[in-house]
């Protein structure tokens, strides 16, 4: 009797049938899941990455709020279409702080991984508060009132804090002075040292919604302005075995 | 229906018993053993020659080296040398003399339209018809410039980018800081004169002079506009904002322009030349 005949001692007795399943499923589990823990092996280390500001987390949030991934995925595929349309295919480390990622499966609206800089500020308090006006055929609703929302920043640090609890490198610096960067970013008259300083020179720094005050529409911009442009692919060339 | 065979005398059972009913322990059908068997080596292969077991620092290249990465460049490089000649060709003629070689007008036209419509349509509209802001481009009205140099500039460099150092660039004062309300009430009124538009006539004589003294400048006395400055055109009756006087007293008190991103950093020499081409063909073209 071969031990594949054995199958009756397991099929009797449910206790063995637990222990057994248990090491079956750690195994797959082991070697399917535990090598994306090593970082190294599941993101490439690639340059340019930053956490996010706190104006662009705030924006994120409004993001998530509004249900944006719902018809926008942020997520170029490595097809020549996707690239053609939308720039260079996304990598892994460019999503690498978010919490949760955005990369979404669905597009009822165009992928918005690298929409950064394509359009003006204005064209998006254009387009966020009336679509129709600058694309006639689109469906997207209109979001003008995220202009009257009026935002204080008065949980920024909590919200800093928190990603920092789930991975994101954001220094005690950083958090600390998450409500003075969170106004800051939208002031082109301020005193930006500190935020260029902890977030690299390239943060944007405009009045992004054109209106006095930080509006949920600033964030929002902040967020989608910066989308797609930290790392510079004229630089930087994917490894091709990844 | 025939008969079921009793089968007890040829197969085991498996021994269990629940109130009378055992179970026969038949083999699997051959059929599917072997599917089984198939499956198992063609799994072996597959770990083999494709990406598959994850390390501690990479995952196994497989022998036939496949790579979602190689393959997109391959893909991307076998469309790029098939326009390759054509694209040298566009790049290699002048602006003005692309309209001359129809091979080359054809091309330009409709790598020209692709890109207009991946890039730029989201502002200027998908047939290029513009938006409250967003400057028309069928028309004969241009803000810098109709001529395929100028529309070429533009396209690389853009207007009023931070980005780039060769945009083009001009501000208009927001006149509600250094005009009186009259003034502006007057000077709007002459405005509209200018283009034929029904106007309060009693204004716009002193409108021409508050006129003369702050907008003739960079809209030219003849209120004609100037390309150089990207001054619009008063006459002609197209609007970039809107022409009523609630519109041309808004944008003559807290002044207001667009602004265009460079696309050096996202478009090759060749897309800006085939979209600057698709462009001056639409319709108003110099």
């Amino acid at each position: 009797m071969g031990i594949l005949d054995k199958h009756g001692v397991l099929e009797r007795n449910v206790t063995l049938l637990a222990i057994f399943a248990f090491l079956v499923v750690t195994i797959g589990g082991l070697v399917q899941i535990a090598p994306l823990f090593w970082l190294e092996n599941t993101i490439e280390d690639v340059e340019g990455m930053r956490p996010y500001t706190p104006l662009e987390l705030a924006g994120r949030d409004i993001y998530i709020r509004e249900g944006c991934y719902v018809c926008h995925s942020q997520m170029i595929r490595p097809m020549r279409d996707e690239v053609e349309r939308y720039g260079h295919y996304s990598l892994a480390a460019e999503s690498k702080y978010d919490h949760p990622f955005q990369w979404g499966s669905k597009r009822t609206g165009p992928d918005l991984a690298r929409v950064g800089g394509r359009y003006s500020d204005e064209w998006h308090v254009d387009h966020l508060r009336d679509p129709q006006s600058v694309v006639p055929e689109s469906v997207m609703p209109k979001y003008g009132y995220l202009e009257n929302r009026m935002l204080e920043g008065e949980h920024i640090e909590d919200l800093l804090a928190t990603h920092r609890m789930v991975g994101v490198p954001y220094s005690s610096e950083m958090v600390e002075n998450a409500q003075a960067d969170f106004k800051v970013q939208a002031d082109p008259f301020g005193d930006t040292d500190g935020l260029l300083e902890r977030y690299g020179d390239k943060v944007p720094v405009r009045n992004f919604d054109g209106a006095p005050g930080i509006s949920e529409a600033d964030a929002l911009i902040a967020y989608l302005q910066m989308l797609g442009t930290l790392v510079d692919f004229s630089t930087f060339t994917p490894v091709a075995s990844r | 229906m025939a008969k079921k065979k009793d089968k007890s005398q040829e197969v085991e059972t498996t021994g269990h018993q629940w109130d009378g009913i055992e179970e026969y322990n038949n083999p699997l059908p051959r059929w599917w053993l072997w599917m089984f068997y198939a499956c198992i080596v063609w799994g072996i292969w597959y770990v083999i020659a494709y990406p598959a077991w994850p390390m501690i620092s990479g995952a196994t290249e497989g022998y036939k080296g496949w790579s979602t990465r190689a393959n997109i460049a391959a893909d991307i490089a076998e469309a790029e040398a098939a326009n390759a000649k054509i694209n040298a060709k566009l790049a290699g003629t002048e602006l003005a003399m692309i309209g001359e070689d129809p091979e080359l007008q054809v091309y330009a036209a409709s790598a020209g339209a692709a890109v207009f419509k991946t890039w730029c349509a989201q502002c200027h509209g998908s047939g290029a018809a513009g938006a409250k802001g967003y400057p028309n481009l069928l028309d004969n009205d241009w803000l810098w410039g109709g001529d395929i140099e100028s529309i070429h500039t533009t396209i690389r460099h853009g207007i009023r980018s931070d980005k780039d150092d060769d945009t083009r660039y001009s501000e208009m004062p927001a006149f509600g800081e250094l005009l009186e309300k009259e003034e502006i009430t007057a000077v709007v009124n002459y405005v509209m004169s200018l283009s034929g538009t029904p106007q309060d006539a009693s204004l716009v004589a002193p409108g021409a002079v508050v006129y003369a003294d702050n907008c003739a400048a960079c809209h030219m006395e003849d209120g004609g506009g100037d390309r150089e400055q990207g001054a619009p055109n008063l006459k002609d009756a197209i609007w970039l904002f809107g022409g009523d006087y609630d519109t041309l007293t808004q944008t003559v008190t807290y002044s207001r322009y667009g602004v265009m991103p460079p696309w050096t950093t996202r478009l090759t020499d060749a897309e800006m030349r085939a979209v600057a081409a698709y462009v001056h063909q639409l319709g108003g073209g110099e």
